[in-house]
């Protein structure tokens, strides 16, 4: 990537993708599950921020309040209804599998990036005119999904309702 | 964000993925094994809304910008709502194989019967 000049833009991306990377690697190294899912909610802050950098706030609001305030708060529960937080149920051991995953990983990343990131390095953003600037926020939002994208929603709505009484019929003793 | 690359936020998304895939593979606790899944499905958000924002570099009508834009913020809205039902549901097949088994560990869960 020779041809990339260092912005302010570009560093500050630099940390914070950096913070991003280190908790999503943490997520996984952590042997603690509540440490794994605190990485997880840092992650996912940091993400949120990047919604923002991309003009899409409406998106980074969500993430925020879905993603950290409700699903990390499900695992949270989850964790400690079962008292998994401490290393007594589940030890991780040290096998082939760990070295093959790693090495797998490693793989397929090499490979998606060589392919792929090369051709996309001299890419830059256009510059957003005022109007298609708020294309982030939520009135265009609403708008867009309930005109063009209203199938897809009512999908969606279906598919919560079969998640919630399927999470209800799986997590209650008796019916 | 101006002066930053489309492949640098390609370049996160694609190691927050791998990170999520390496972390299933590895991990033998259900609940961050489902982390994991969540790492990769937020890599793919962060993707969709990357492209929608870059990929408007190429286009030269308003309206064609205006549904790359919504396009890729439409798709992470389903996304997440995806996630959260598949959450919601998963969690509690966990907690009702602990209720049976009293043991979570992922590799001895082998046959799909009680």
């Amino acid at each position: 990537m020779g041809g990339v000049t260092v912005t302010p833009e570009l560093l500050l991306f630099g940390g914070v993708a950096g913070a991003a990377a280190l908790c999503a690697v943490g997520v996984v190294a952590f042997n603690n599950a509540i440490r794994s899912a605190l990485c997880l909610v840092v992650n996912f802050f940091l993400l949120a921020f990047l919604y923002f950098t991309l003009n899409a706030e409406m998106m980074g609001i969500t993430q925020v309040v879905v993603y950290t305030g409700a699903i990390m708060v499900l695992f949270l529960f989850v964790i400690m209804l079962l008292n998994l937080g401490g290393l007594k149920l589940v030890t991780e051991k040290f096998d082939y599998k760990r070295y093959a995953g790693i090495l797998l990983g490693c793989g397929l990343f090499v490979v998606l990036g060589s392919q792929i990131l090369p051709s996309l390095a001299t890419i830059q953003a256009r510059q957003l005119s005022p109007d298609l600037a708020k294309f982030g926020g939520p009135e265009a939002i609403g708008r867009t999904l309930f005109t063009s994208y209203v199938y897809p929603f009512e999908a969606v709505s279906v598919l919560l309702l079969v998640g919630i009484v399927g999470s209800i019929l799986l997590a209650k003793r008796r019916l | 964000m101006n002066g930053v690359p489309l492949a640098a936020y390609i370049g996160l998304g694609m190691f927050m993925f791998t990170t999520g895939v390496v972390g299933v593979v590895i991990r033998r606790n259900p609940i961050v094994v489902f982390m994991c899944i969540e790492l990769m499905l937020n890599a793919v958000n962060l993707t969709f809304l990357t492209f929608a924002r870059y990929q408007m570099a190429t286009y030269k009508s308003q309206v064609h910008m205006e549904q790359s834009l919504m396009a890729g913020q439409m798709m992470v809205i389903f996304v997440m709502a995806v996630a959260a039902a598949e959450v919601a549901v998963g969690l509690g097949i966990i907690m009702a194989i602990y209720r049976l088994r009293d043991n979570v560990d992922i590799d001895e869960m082998n046959v799909l019967r009680g």
